[in-house]
Protein backbone atom coordinates (compact mmCIF):
# COMPACT_ATOMS: atom_id res chain seq x y z
CA UNK A 1 0.00 0.00 0.00
CA UNK A 2 2.43 2.61 -0.85
CA UNK A 3 2.25 6.11 0.51
CA UNK A 4 1.12 8.40 -2.22
CA UNK A 5 0.69 11.85 -0.76
CA UNK A 6 0.31 14.31 2.11
CA UNK A 7 -2.97 15.28 2.28
CA UNK A 8 -4.40 18.10 4.25
CA UNK A 9 -6.99 16.84 6.41
CA UNK A 10 -9.30 20.00 6.01
CA UNK A 11 -9.11 20.64 2.63
CA UNK A 12 -7.57 17.81 0.88
CA UNK A 13 -5.02 19.52 -0.76
CA UNK A 14 -2.20 17.08 -1.25
CA UNK A 15 1.47 18.05 -1.15
CA UNK A 16 4.80 15.83 -2.40
CA UNK A 17 6.04 13.19 0.80
CA UNK A 18 8.19 15.48 2.13
CA UNK A 19 9.08 17.14 5.84
CA UNK A 20 5.88 19.46 6.05
CA UNK A 21 3.18 18.86 8.53
CA UNK A 22 0.77 21.63 7.32
CA UNK A 23 -1.49 23.10 4.84
CA UNK A 24 -0.30 26.54 3.11
CA UNK A 25 -3.92 27.24 2.10
CA UNK A 26 -5.62 26.66 5.72
CA UNK A 27 -3.30 25.62 7.98
CA UNK A 28 -4.68 22.04 8.39
CA UNK A 29 -2.80 19.07 9.68
CA UNK A 30 -1.41 16.84 6.89
CA UNK A 31 -1.36 12.75 6.71
CA UNK A 32 0.18 10.30 4.71
CA UNK A 33 -2.31 9.24 2.29
CA UNK A 34 -1.76 5.58 0.67
CA UNK A 35 -2.85 3.91 -2.43
CA UNK A 36 -5.06 1.06 -2.67
CA UNK A 37 -3.19 -2.31 -1.24
CA UNK A 38 -1.40 -3.98 -4.32
CA UNK A 39 -2.25 -7.24 -2.96
CA UNK A 40 -5.06 -9.52 -1.57
CA UNK A 41 -5.46 -9.75 1.84
CA UNK A 42 -4.16 -12.93 2.06
CA UNK A 43 -0.89 -12.18 0.19
CA UNK A 44 -1.09 -9.39 3.03
CA UNK A 45 -1.17 -11.53 5.84
CA UNK A 46 1.75 -13.86 4.57
CA UNK A 47 3.47 -10.37 4.32
CA UNK A 48 3.05 -9.34 7.62
CA UNK A 49 3.51 -13.14 8.93
CA UNK A 50 6.92 -13.70 7.56
CA UNK A 51 7.83 -10.25 8.75
CA UNK A 52 10.16 -9.47 11.81
CA UNK A 53 8.25 -9.21 15.49
CA UNK A 54 8.75 -5.62 15.28
CA UNK A 55 6.36 -2.93 13.76
CA UNK A 56 8.40 -3.35 10.40
CA UNK A 57 6.08 -6.67 9.68
CA UNK A 58 3.26 -4.23 9.00
CA UNK A 59 5.50 -2.38 6.14
CA UNK A 60 3.15 -2.31 3.52
CA UNK A 61 0.96 -0.50 5.36
CA UNK A 62 3.96 2.63 6.86
CA UNK A 63 5.03 5.40 4.52
CA UNK A 64 8.89 4.76 3.47
CA UNK A 65 10.10 3.85 -0.29
CA UNK A 66 13.12 1.63 1.18
CA UNK A 67 13.42 -1.64 3.23
CA UNK A 68 11.96 -0.62 6.58
CA UNK A 69 14.05 -1.12 9.26
CA UNK A 70 15.94 0.06 12.53
CA UNK A 71 18.75 -0.57 14.89
CA UNK A 72 16.54 -0.73 17.92
CA UNK A 73 14.03 -3.28 17.62
CA UNK A 74 10.44 -1.63 18.90
CA UNK A 75 6.85 -3.10 18.60
CA UNK A 76 5.16 -6.18 18.75
CA UNK A 77 4.57 -6.07 22.14
CA UNK A 78 2.65 -8.37 24.32
CA UNK A 79 -1.49 -8.31 24.45
CA UNK A 80 -1.98 -9.41 27.76
CA UNK A 81 -5.00 -11.09 29.01
CA UNK A 82 -6.13 -9.37 32.11
CA UNK A 83 -8.48 -12.09 33.87
CA UNK A 84 -7.46 -10.78 37.61
CA UNK A 85 -8.16 -6.99 36.75
CA UNK A 86 -11.40 -7.65 34.16
CA UNK A 87 -12.76 -9.85 37.41
CA UNK A 88 -12.27 -7.03 39.84
CA UNK A 89 -13.97 -4.89 37.31
CA UNK A 90 -16.77 -7.07 36.48
CA UNK A 91 -16.05 -6.84 32.73
CA UNK A 92 -15.57 -10.13 30.96
CA UNK A 93 -12.94 -10.12 28.37
CA UNK A 94 -9.80 -7.31 29.10
CA UNK A 95 -6.55 -7.17 27.45
CA UNK A 96 -3.89 -4.95 28.17
CA UNK A 97 -1.47 -3.80 25.52
CA UNK A 98 1.69 -3.44 27.59
CA UNK A 99 3.72 -0.79 25.94
CA UNK A 100 6.37 -0.46 28.84
CA UNK A 101 8.10 -3.75 26.40
CA UNK A 102 9.53 -1.35 23.99
CA UNK A 103 13.05 -0.04 23.98
CA UNK A 104 12.57 2.73 25.88
CA UNK A 105 9.46 1.74 27.82
CA UNK A 106 6.70 3.65 25.86
CA UNK A 107 4.75 3.79 22.44
CA UNK A 108 7.00 6.57 21.78
CA UNK A 109 9.22 4.01 20.01
CA UNK A 110 6.96 3.45 17.42
CA UNK A 111 6.37 6.80 16.39
CA UNK A 112 10.21 7.62 16.28
CA UNK A 113 10.93 4.27 14.41
CA UNK A 114 8.82 5.29 11.50
CA UNK A 115 9.71 9.46 12.03
CA UNK A 116 13.54 8.56 11.64
CA UNK A 117 13.44 6.02 9.54
CA UNK A 118 11.84 8.88 7.05
CA UNK A 119 14.10 11.77 8.30
CA UNK A 120 16.80 9.03 7.02
CA UNK A 121 15.47 8.57 3.59
CA UNK A 122 14.62 12.73 3.43
CA UNK A 123 18.96 13.22 3.86
CA UNK A 124 18.72 14.53 7.51
CA UNK A 125 21.22 13.89 10.14
CA UNK A 126 19.74 15.82 12.68
CA UNK A 127 16.83 14.81 14.92
CA UNK A 128 14.93 16.66 17.54
CA UNK A 129 11.60 16.80 19.24
CA UNK A 130 9.22 18.91 21.89
CA UNK A 131 8.76 16.34 24.43
CA UNK A 132 6.78 15.95 27.47
CA UNK A 133 9.90 13.32 28.65
CA UNK A 134 9.06 9.40 26.80
CA UNK A 135 9.46 11.16 23.16
CA UNK A 136 13.03 11.98 24.50
CA UNK A 137 13.86 9.39 25.89
CA UNK A 138 12.93 7.27 22.49
CA UNK A 139 14.21 10.02 20.25
CA UNK A 140 17.78 10.06 21.90
CA UNK A 141 17.95 6.68 22.05
CA UNK A 142 17.24 6.04 18.19
CA UNK A 143 19.38 8.85 17.62
CA UNK A 144 21.70 7.19 18.83
CA UNK A 145 21.41 3.93 17.87
CA UNK A 146 21.24 5.09 14.34
CA UNK A 147 24.52 7.64 14.70
CA UNK A 148 22.65 10.91 14.25
CA UNK A 149 23.22 14.03 16.37
CA UNK A 150 19.87 14.77 18.23
CA UNK A 151 18.37 17.94 20.13
CA UNK A 152 15.53 17.51 22.94
CA UNK A 153 13.55 20.04 24.31
CA UNK A 154 11.69 19.30 27.39
CA UNK A 155 9.99 21.25 30.21
CA UNK A 156 12.06 22.34 32.99
CA UNK A 157 9.84 20.90 35.52
CA UNK A 158 9.81 17.00 34.43
CA UNK A 159 10.07 14.20 36.67
CA UNK A 160 14.03 13.31 37.35
CA UNK A 161 13.47 9.75 35.80
CA UNK A 162 12.64 10.87 32.39
CA UNK A 163 15.81 13.45 31.98
CA UNK A 164 18.01 11.18 33.58
CA UNK A 165 17.07 8.28 31.29
CA UNK A 166 17.05 10.71 28.49
CA UNK A 167 20.58 12.19 29.06
CA UNK A 168 21.92 9.02 29.31
CA UNK A 169 22.32 8.65 25.77
CA UNK A 170 24.49 11.38 24.84
CA UNK A 171 22.01 13.64 23.21
CA UNK A 172 21.30 17.46 23.68
CA UNK A 173 18.88 18.15 26.78
CA UNK A 174 17.45 21.43 26.57
CA UNK A 175 15.02 22.04 29.30
CA UNK A 176 12.75 25.10 28.87
CA UNK A 177 11.34 27.37 31.56
CA UNK A 178 7.99 26.97 30.53
CA UNK A 179 4.76 24.05 30.11
CA UNK A 180 4.87 22.02 27.41
CA UNK A 181 2.95 23.99 25.04
CA UNK A 182 5.63 26.27 25.51
CA UNK A 183 7.99 23.91 24.27
CA UNK A 184 5.81 23.13 21.39
CA UNK A 185 5.25 26.80 20.11
CA UNK A 186 9.35 27.09 20.39
CA UNK A 187 9.65 23.86 18.42
CA UNK A 188 7.32 25.15 15.99
CA UNK A 189 9.21 28.06 15.38
CA UNK A 190 13.16 26.74 15.13
CA UNK A 191 11.50 23.59 12.86
CA UNK A 192 11.22 26.77 10.55
CA UNK A 193 14.42 27.85 10.83
CA UNK A 194 16.84 24.89 11.23
CA UNK A 195 17.59 22.13 8.96
CA UNK A 196 16.68 19.53 11.69
CA UNK A 197 14.29 16.67 11.89
CA UNK A 198 11.59 17.73 14.31
CA UNK A 199 9.88 14.35 14.74
CA UNK A 200 7.07 15.96 16.12
CA UNK A 201 6.81 19.06 14.17
CA UNK A 202 7.43 18.76 10.38
CA UNK A 203 8.09 15.17 10.20
CA UNK A 204 4.70 14.91 12.03
CA UNK A 205 2.75 12.88 9.38
CA UNK A 206 5.45 10.25 9.74
CA UNK A 207 5.66 10.14 12.75
CA UNK A 208 2.20 9.90 14.13
CA UNK A 209 2.08 6.41 11.39
CA UNK A 210 3.76 4.92 13.71
CA UNK A 211 0.65 4.50 16.39
CA UNK A 212 -1.16 2.90 13.75
CA UNK A 213 1.01 -0.20 14.64
CA UNK A 214 -0.80 -0.39 18.28
CA UNK A 215 -3.85 -1.24 16.19
CA UNK A 216 -2.41 -3.70 13.64
CA UNK A 217 -1.04 -5.70 16.42
CA UNK A 218 -3.77 -6.07 18.43
CA UNK A 219 -5.90 -7.34 15.73
CA UNK A 220 -2.99 -9.76 14.49
CA UNK A 221 -2.85 -10.80 18.41
CA UNK A 222 -6.52 -10.81 18.79
CA UNK A 223 -6.23 -13.59 16.20
CA UNK A 224 -7.44 -11.09 12.89
CA UNK A 225 -10.15 -9.44 15.15
CA UNK A 226 -10.78 -6.20 16.61
CA UNK A 227 -11.99 -5.61 20.66
CA UNK A 228 -15.19 -3.71 20.78
CA UNK A 229 -13.83 -0.89 22.64
CA UNK A 230 -9.88 0.37 22.87
CA UNK A 231 -9.44 2.94 26.00
CA UNK A 232 -6.81 4.81 25.48
CA UNK A 233 -4.83 8.16 26.85
CA UNK A 234 -5.10 11.46 24.73
CA UNK A 235 -2.69 14.09 25.00
CA UNK A 236 -2.23 15.53 21.44
CA UNK A 237 -4.84 13.03 20.19
CA UNK A 238 -2.34 11.91 18.13
CA UNK A 239 -2.57 7.86 19.28
CA UNK A 240 -5.93 8.10 20.08
CA UNK A 241 -6.85 8.80 16.13
CA UNK A 242 -4.18 6.71 14.70
CA UNK A 243 -5.13 4.16 16.44
CA UNK A 244 -8.84 4.13 14.80
CA UNK A 245 -6.94 4.88 11.44
CA UNK A 246 -4.89 1.34 11.93
CA UNK A 247 -8.01 -0.47 12.43
CA UNK A 248 -9.85 1.40 9.36
CA UNK A 249 -6.72 0.38 6.94
CA UNK A 250 -7.08 -3.13 7.84
CA UNK A 251 -10.86 -3.17 7.35
CA UNK A 252 -10.11 -1.34 4.03
CA UNK A 253 -7.59 -3.64 2.72
CA UNK A 254 -9.78 -6.52 3.63
CA UNK A 255 -7.79 -7.69 6.83
CA UNK A 256 -11.07 -7.52 9.50
CA UNK A 257 -14.56 -7.50 8.87
CA UNK A 258 -16.98 -5.54 10.98
CA UNK A 259 -17.51 -1.55 12.57
CA UNK A 260 -14.46 0.37 14.29
CA UNK A 261 -14.67 -0.09 18.25
CA UNK A 262 -15.98 2.33 20.73
CA UNK A 263 -13.08 4.70 20.98
CA UNK A 264 -12.70 5.75 25.04
CA UNK A 265 -10.43 8.59 25.21
CA UNK A 266 -8.86 8.95 28.81
CA UNK A 267 -7.29 12.39 30.16
CA UNK A 268 -6.34 14.22 33.43
CA UNK A 269 -8.84 16.23 34.98
CA UNK A 270 -5.88 18.83 35.29
CA UNK A 271 -5.16 18.49 31.62
CA UNK A 272 -8.80 17.38 30.17
CA UNK A 273 -9.34 20.26 27.17
CA UNK A 274 -10.62 17.30 24.79
CA UNK A 275 -13.09 15.81 27.46
CA UNK A 276 -14.26 19.09 28.32
CA UNK A 277 -15.47 19.73 24.70
CA UNK A 278 -17.21 16.28 24.48
CA UNK A 279 -18.85 16.87 27.39
CA UNK A 280 -20.06 20.16 25.94
CA UNK A 281 -20.84 18.93 22.48
CA UNK A 282 -18.19 20.53 20.94
CA UNK A 283 -15.56 19.84 18.70
CA UNK A 284 -13.26 23.04 19.67
CA UNK A 285 -10.92 22.43 22.17
CA UNK A 286 -10.32 25.54 24.41
CA UNK A 287 -6.82 25.20 25.72
CA UNK A 288 -6.10 25.22 29.41
CA UNK A 289 -2.91 25.41 31.65
CA UNK A 290 -2.25 22.03 32.39
CA UNK A 291 -1.77 21.70 36.48
CA UNK A 292 -1.60 17.56 36.69
CA UNK A 293 0.40 14.69 37.68
CA UNK A 294 0.09 12.89 34.35
CA UNK A 295 2.82 15.30 32.97
CA UNK A 296 3.38 12.80 29.74
CA UNK A 297 -0.18 13.65 28.74
CA UNK A 298 -0.16 17.42 29.81
CA UNK A 299 -0.98 19.07 26.62
CA UNK A 300 -2.98 22.39 26.91
CA UNK A 301 -3.14 22.67 23.29
CA UNK A 302 -3.94 19.65 21.76
CA UNK A 303 -3.55 19.07 17.84
CA UNK A 304 -5.82 16.51 16.93
CA UNK A 305 -7.93 17.29 19.82
CA UNK A 306 -11.42 18.29 17.26
CA UNK A 307 -10.94 14.73 15.16
CA UNK A 308 -10.16 12.72 19.04
CA UNK A 309 -13.90 14.53 19.71
CA UNK A 310 -14.87 13.37 16.32
CA UNK A 311 -13.99 10.05 16.83
CA UNK A 312 -15.51 9.53 20.55
CA UNK A 313 -18.51 10.74 19.22
CA UNK A 314 -18.72 8.75 15.71
CA UNK A 315 -17.75 5.09 17.13
CA UNK A 316 -19.91 6.09 20.82
CA UNK A 317 -17.17 6.13 22.97
CA UNK A 318 -16.50 8.98 25.14
CA UNK A 319 -13.66 10.67 26.87
CA UNK A 320 -13.28 10.74 30.44
CA UNK A 321 -11.18 12.67 33.00
CA UNK A 322 -9.92 11.54 36.45
CA UNK A 323 -8.33 13.21 39.29
CA UNK A 324 -4.76 12.91 40.53
CA UNK A 325 -5.68 10.58 43.51
CA UNK A 326 -7.92 8.48 40.85
CA UNK A 327 -4.36 8.45 38.71
CA UNK A 328 -2.82 6.66 41.82
CA UNK A 329 -4.68 4.56 42.47
CA UNK A 330 -5.20 3.09 38.58
CA UNK A 331 -1.39 2.66 38.82
CA UNK A 332 -2.32 1.10 42.28
CA UNK A 333 -5.01 -1.21 40.36
CA UNK A 334 -3.03 -2.14 37.37
CA UNK A 335 -0.34 -2.86 38.81
CA UNK A 336 -1.96 -5.19 41.72
CA UNK A 337 -3.84 -7.17 39.29
CA UNK A 338 -1.58 -7.53 36.31
CA UNK A 339 1.81 -7.12 37.39
CA UNK A 340 2.40 -4.16 34.75
CA UNK A 341 3.88 -0.93 36.60
CA UNK A 342 2.96 2.17 34.44
CA UNK A 343 3.64 5.78 34.74
CA UNK A 344 0.85 7.67 35.60
CA UNK A 345 -0.42 7.94 31.60
CA UNK A 346 -1.58 4.68 32.04
CA UNK A 347 -3.09 5.56 35.40
CA UNK A 348 -4.89 7.65 33.76
CA UNK A 349 -5.99 5.02 31.31
CA UNK A 350 -6.72 1.87 34.02
CA UNK A 351 -8.77 4.92 36.23
CA UNK A 352 -11.18 5.94 32.94
CA UNK A 353 -11.09 2.32 32.48
CA UNK A 354 -12.39 1.41 35.66
CA UNK A 355 -14.97 4.53 35.99
CA UNK A 356 -16.68 3.04 32.59
CA UNK A 357 -16.65 -0.56 34.40
CA UNK A 358 -18.41 0.99 37.25
CA UNK A 359 -20.45 3.12 35.57
CA UNK A 360 -21.89 0.58 33.23
CA UNK A 361 -21.14 1.89 30.06
CA UNK A 362 -19.30 -1.50 29.08
CA UNK A 363 -21.85 -4.00 28.03
CA UNK A 364 -21.44 -7.63 29.65
CA UNK A 365 -20.13 -9.21 26.34
CA UNK A 366 -17.93 -6.70 25.32
CA UNK A 367 -14.11 -7.61 24.71
CA UNK A 368 -11.80 -4.49 25.85
CA UNK A 369 -8.36 -3.46 25.16
CA UNK A 370 -6.86 -0.86 27.31
CA UNK A 371 -3.22 0.70 26.28
CA UNK A 372 -1.03 0.86 28.71
CA UNK A 373 1.89 3.44 27.14
CA UNK A 374 4.80 4.13 28.84
CA UNK A 375 6.45 2.51 32.66
CA UNK A 376 6.16 3.24 36.32
CA UNK A 377 10.14 3.24 36.91
CA UNK A 378 9.52 6.82 34.84
CA UNK A 379 7.06 8.53 37.32
CA UNK A 380 8.55 6.66 40.96
CA UNK A 381 7.74 9.62 42.95
CA UNK A 382 3.78 8.82 42.53
CA UNK A 383 3.93 5.47 44.20
CA UNK A 384 6.21 7.05 47.29
CA UNK A 385 3.81 7.12 50.39
CA UNK A 386 1.64 4.90 48.95
CA UNK A 387 2.57 1.23 50.62
CA UNK A 388 4.69 0.66 54.29
CA UNK A 389 8.29 -0.71 54.40
CA UNK A 390 8.86 -2.90 57.03
CA UNK A 391 12.15 -2.54 58.65
CA UNK A 392 13.89 -5.10 61.01
CA UNK A 393 17.21 -6.23 62.42
CA UNK A 394 18.80 -9.61 60.70
CA UNK A 395 17.16 -11.75 63.27
CA UNK A 396 14.31 -14.14 62.85
CA UNK A 397 12.40 -13.62 66.07
CA UNK A 398 12.08 -9.90 64.77
CA UNK A 399 10.78 -11.35 61.38
CA UNK A 400 8.56 -13.44 63.66
CA UNK A 401 7.28 -10.64 65.30
CA UNK A 402 6.59 -8.52 62.06
CA UNK A 403 5.08 -11.88 60.52
CA UNK A 404 3.45 -14.16 62.56
CA UNK A 405 4.03 -17.69 61.56
CA UNK A 406 0.92 -19.97 60.70
CA UNK A 407 -0.19 -22.16 63.61
CA UNK A 408 0.31 -25.40 61.30
CA UNK A 409 3.94 -25.68 59.96
CA UNK A 410 4.53 -28.58 57.15
CA UNK B 1 0.67 51.55 18.20
CA UNK B 2 3.62 50.12 16.39
CA UNK B 3 3.62 46.44 16.48
CA UNK B 4 5.90 43.44 14.70
CA UNK B 5 3.99 40.41 13.69
CA UNK B 6 5.84 37.14 12.86
CA UNK B 7 5.05 35.22 9.71
CA UNK B 8 5.79 31.58 9.93
CA UNK B 9 7.95 29.79 6.98
CA UNK B 10 4.24 28.64 5.53
CA UNK B 11 2.73 32.13 5.32
CA UNK B 12 6.48 33.79 3.55
CA UNK B 13 5.41 32.65 -0.05
CA UNK B 14 2.03 34.41 0.25
CA UNK B 15 3.82 37.49 1.75
CA UNK B 16 6.33 38.14 -1.17
CA UNK B 17 9.04 36.44 1.19
CA UNK B 18 8.95 38.27 4.38
CA UNK B 19 9.37 37.23 7.64
CA UNK B 20 8.06 39.49 9.45
CA UNK B 21 5.77 42.65 8.83
CA UNK B 22 5.51 46.02 10.98
CA UNK B 23 1.87 47.36 11.13
CA UNK B 24 -0.12 50.46 13.45
CA UNK B 25 -2.92 48.38 15.41
CA UNK B 26 -4.75 48.74 18.86
CA UNK B 27 -5.49 45.07 19.17
CA UNK B 28 -4.71 41.52 17.62
CA UNK B 29 -7.91 41.49 15.43
CA UNK B 30 -6.41 44.86 13.99
CA UNK B 31 -3.70 43.40 13.70
CA UNK B 32 -4.62 40.97 11.41
CA UNK B 33 -6.80 43.43 9.35
CA UNK B 34 -3.44 45.50 8.88
CA UNK B 35 -1.49 42.53 7.80
CA UNK B 36 -3.99 41.27 5.94
CA UNK B 37 -3.99 45.13 4.06
CA UNK B 38 -0.92 44.62 3.38
CA UNK B 39 -0.45 41.13 1.78
CA UNK B 40 -4.26 40.19 0.77
CA UNK B 41 -3.32 36.46 0.34
CA UNK B 42 -2.88 35.77 4.06
CA UNK B 43 -7.11 36.38 4.76
CA UNK B 44 -7.91 33.13 3.03
CA UNK B 45 -5.43 31.33 4.98
CA UNK B 46 -5.44 32.55 8.50
CA UNK B 47 -9.44 33.40 8.59
CA UNK B 48 -12.87 31.77 8.63
CA UNK B 49 -15.81 32.58 6.65
CA UNK B 50 -16.93 34.13 9.85
CA UNK B 51 -13.95 36.69 10.45
CA UNK B 52 -12.57 34.18 13.28
CA UNK B 53 -9.49 32.53 13.07
CA UNK B 54 -9.66 28.85 11.42
CA UNK B 55 -9.37 26.24 14.07
CA UNK B 56 -5.71 25.19 13.33
CA UNK B 57 -3.75 29.01 13.83
CA UNK B 58 -2.47 30.12 16.54
CA UNK B 59 -1.61 33.46 17.73
CA UNK B 60 0.36 34.47 20.25
CA UNK B 61 1.56 37.91 21.66
CA UNK B 62 4.41 38.19 23.77
CA UNK B 63 4.55 34.85 24.00
CA UNK B 64 1.03 34.09 25.15
CA UNK B 65 -2.06 32.38 23.32
CA UNK B 66 -4.08 34.97 23.08
CA UNK B 67 -7.03 32.27 24.15
CA UNK B 68 -6.05 32.60 27.32
CA UNK B 69 -6.22 36.65 26.86
CA UNK B 70 -9.32 38.38 25.22
CA UNK B 71 -8.86 36.62 21.84
CA UNK B 72 -8.55 39.34 19.00
CA UNK B 73 -10.04 41.63 20.99
CA UNK B 74 -6.96 41.63 22.89
CA UNK B 75 -5.18 44.88 22.82
CA UNK B 76 -1.79 45.60 22.17
CA UNK B 77 1.27 48.12 23.20
CA UNK B 78 3.55 49.76 21.28
CA UNK B 79 6.66 47.20 20.36
CA UNK B 80 4.66 43.80 21.07
CA UNK B 81 5.14 41.32 19.34
CA UNK B 82 2.36 38.93 17.70
CA UNK B 83 3.50 35.64 16.30
CA UNK B 84 1.42 33.21 14.13
CA UNK B 85 2.42 29.85 14.07
CA UNK B 86 0.36 26.10 12.80
CA UNK B 87 -1.21 24.89 15.69
CA UNK B 88 -0.76 21.07 14.52
CA UNK B 89 2.82 20.41 15.69
CA UNK B 90 3.31 18.20 19.18
CA UNK B 91 2.09 14.98 20.66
Amino acid sequence: MPADALKCKECSTTYPLDARYVCERCFGPLEVAYRAPDASPEELKRRIQAGPHTLWRYADFLPLEGAAKSELPTGWTPLVKADRLAARLGLRELYIKNETANPTHSFKDRVVSVALARAKELGFTTIACASTGNLANAVSAHAAAAGLESYVLIPADLEQEKILATGAYGTNVVAIKGNYDAVNRLCTEIAGERPWAFVNVNLRPYYAEGSKTLAFETAEQLGWEMPDRVVAPIASGSLFTKVARGFQEFIDAGLLSGELPAFNGAQALGCSPVATAFANGTDVCRPVKPDTIAKSLAIGNPADGPYAVELARATKGGIDSVTDDEIRAGIRLLAETTGIFTETAGGVTTAVLAKLAERGDIGADERVVAYITGDGLKTLDTVKGTFEVTEIAPSIDEFDAAFAPDEVTV
Amino acid sequence: MAITVKLPTQLRDAAGGATSASVEAGTVGEALEALYAEHGELRGRLSDDGGGLRRFVNVYIGGEDIRFLEGLDTPVSDGDELTILPAVAGG
